[in-house]
């Protein structure tokens, strides 16, 4: 992998793209543009948090995934996936019966990513006693997350717990397990199923610089319709020592205050990546002081309104809190003797979180200021409605990408209108601009159109 | 030269932080070092809640050139009497309301100062203060 090179999960499929705004009026990093008529992601500026996914009415948001097929190449094949797995389904449906359908599709074990949360717990208080000072200390659970600092407050990357997260602990657990059990590396197969696009890119790409050790991913939301037509009703078998590790705390981890109530004197949690966005800015101003532990997570209500979940996410979450009664705490569980703890402990440190500014107009900061200059003449022009008719968010981001020699004068459809007015330029003409940016013929009565079949947005 | 103006008024803590916020999205685009923006941040959020909290009005102008940025917040106000006392961690005037709020530590001149690579207070009493901080990249 080259270094620097951010693997992004969010794809779009240009058959499908309407070519409407909704997604670009959600990112909370303007990493969105219309282009001839089609979306498009500014990579670098892209965190996978998938607002845009949420928001599109067309479905036009996809995720590259693995073929469940691909277990055939493995003969130990591992479901690695985290809690809120089990919180989608509705209650009539039993852990049991959700495990056993797992073991139906072909896997040989099942792998809830928080059962040895334990060692994540003591490394993490550890880190926290003897970082005093550099506090409040944020967690690195949320990749998303992760990624919105490194691009847009590089100044808060001390700040972050250099500790990985659930997903590598478990694949390194389950890994050094196996091993342990006389299975070679290379017959094992650990596919992670994903609740969000965030946690693909971090397994696909991780910010340190260890290779990931999983063989595959696989969407939440395919998945989940796969284990739910595999549910069996007659008496299923015992699937107990899958999970003989899971505890309280560790089901409720991916779940909103999951980390923060274990944490620390004084710990916040924050949900919702435009909530996350907006503490951020307070907490490098030094706005807000005295706290001891960050929990952010770029969904609401945490892992249980991941992108690719099926259930509604507060329902999953209460499904989660009224299973997590019937587990024990991790203070009353004993890990497997023979685990290598320090060999995991190892595995899970964060050697750098680079810093990306992905907001910046130049390299070199005269030029910087010259296209600053500029964009803040080309704003008087503007008209300020941030109606993104253009392709971009807002007037200012129009600008912006104007001295990037992105955009257009003529792509603001008010001043086109001004120009006209003024007799400046042809109506014809005009009429084309518009065509180019947002598609052919796409200004055509079109009673297909979506919206027109009672199908409003 | 780039050149940044906001007004505050006084009283008004919820605007105060947006000349911060708003200078540090400009600072990023010019990508200016990191830590740099974060000490520039932090000092020009301490001084719009200065203004805020002991001032009537201010303007806060912020000018960044090539290798320094030069903040100047002017209010109209009480004024500083005795700037050296003002300077000193733990003395603060501030109202029981605006300690309520979390404010009024007598903290706020001296984090300025740690922050700033140079800071001047000129101040007359019944009119106004000028607080003028730089910092160099
Ligand atoms: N712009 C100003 N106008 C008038 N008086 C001021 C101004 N700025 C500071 N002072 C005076 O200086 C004192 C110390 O300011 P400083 O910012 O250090 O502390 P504070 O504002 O009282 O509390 P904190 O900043 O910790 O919330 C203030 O209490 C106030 O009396
Ligand atoms: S909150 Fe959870 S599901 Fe959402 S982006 Fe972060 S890790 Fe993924
Ligand atoms: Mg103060």
């Amino acid at each position: 992998m080259v270094k620097g090179v951010i693997h992004h999960a969010i794809q779009i499929d240009e058959a499908k793209c309407i070519g409407c705004i909704h997604c670009m009026r959600v990112c909370p990093t303007e990493a969105v543009r219309i282009r001839e008529g089609k979306a498009m992601i500014i990579q670098e500026r892209c965190i996978d948090c998938g607002q845009c996914m949420r928001a599109c009415p067309a479905k036009a948001f996809y995720i590259k995934q693995n073929d469940l097929k691909m277990l055939q190449d493995y003969k130990y094949r591992i479901a690695l996936f985290p809690a809120v797995m089990i919180g989608q389904f509705p209650d009539k449906i039993s852990e049991e019966q959700i495990y056993r359908a797992m073991i139906d599709l072909g896997f040989t074990h099942l792998m809830e990513v928080e059962q040895p949360i334990r060692i994540l717990i003591d490394l993490t208080k550890e880190f926290l006693q003897e970082n005093q000072t550099s506090k409040p200390c944020i967690s690195a659970f949320c990749p998303a997350v992760v990624r919105l600092i490194q691009i847009k407050y590089p100044s808060l990357i001390d700040s972050i717990i250099p500790i990985k997260a659930p997903h590598d602990l478990a694949a390194h657990f389950i890994l050094q397990s196996l091993m342990n059990e006389g299975a070679k590396k290379e017959e094992i197969g650990i596919f992670y199923i994903t609740p969000c696009a965030a946690k693909i890119s971090a397994v696909k790409s991780p910010v340190g610089d260890e290779p990931s050790v999983v063989s595959g991913i696989i969407s939440m939301s395919d998945f989940y319709g796969k284990v739910r037509q595999a549910i069996k009703w007659e008496e299923a078998g015992d699937t107990q020592t899958q999970r003989k590790n899971l505890t309280r705390e560790g089901i409720l981890w991916s779940t909103s205050r999951g980390e923060s109530s274990g944490f620390g004197n004084r710990a916040i949690a924050i949900d919702g990546i435009h909530s996350v966005v907006k503490f951020l800015d307070r907490l490098e101003k030094d706005e807000v002081k005295g706290f001891d532990f960050l929990e952010m997570r770029a969904c609401d209500q945490s892992c249980s309104g991941g992108i690719l979940m099926t259930g509604n996410r507060f329902t999953t979450t209460e499904r989660l809190e009224q299973r997590s009664k019937k587990y024990v705490t991790y203070k009353e569980k004993e890990l497997p003797d023979k685990l290598d703890k320090s060999a995991l402990a190892q595995h899970l440190v964060i050697d750098e979180i680079a810093p990306h500014n992905a907001f910046r107009l130049d390299d070199d900061i005269s030029k910087a200021m010259e296209k600053m200059s500029k964009a803040q003449r080309i704003i008087c022009f503007l008209p300020g409605i941030d109606c993104g008719a253009c392709g971009a968010p807002n007037c200012q981001a129009l600008a912006e990408d104007m001295v990037q020699g992105q955009a257009k004068m003529s792509d603001c459809i008010f001043l086109q209108q001004r120009w006209q007015n003024e007799g400046k330029i042809g109506v014809e003409k005009a009429f084309l601009n518009l065509e180019k940016k947002w598609g052919e013929g796409r200004f055509n009565a079109d009673c297909n159109k979506r919206g027109r079949r009672n199908e409003g947005f | 030269m780039i050149e940044l103006k906001f007004n505050i008024e006084g009283g008004d803590f919820d605007s105060a932080g947006t000349a911060s916020s708003e200078t540090k999205k400009k600072l990023q685009q010019l990508n200016v070092d990191s830590k740099v923006i974060k000490r520039t941040v932090v000092a020009l959020y301490e001084g719009e809640v200065n203004i805020a909290a002991h001032a009537y009005r201010g303007v806060v102008t912020v000018k960044v050139s090539d290798h320094q940025i030069l903040a100047i917040l002017k209010d109209e106000g009480p004024g500083i009497a005795d700037i050296s006392r003002a300077m000193m961690v733990g003395f603060s005037t501030a109202s029981p309301k605006v300690r309520e709020m979390g404010f009024g530590a007598g903290m706020g001149l001296p984090n300025m100062k740690k922050n700033a690579d140079d800071l001047q207070i000129e101040s007359t009493p019944g009119v106004g203060t000028t607080v003028t901080m730089s910092f160099v990249f």
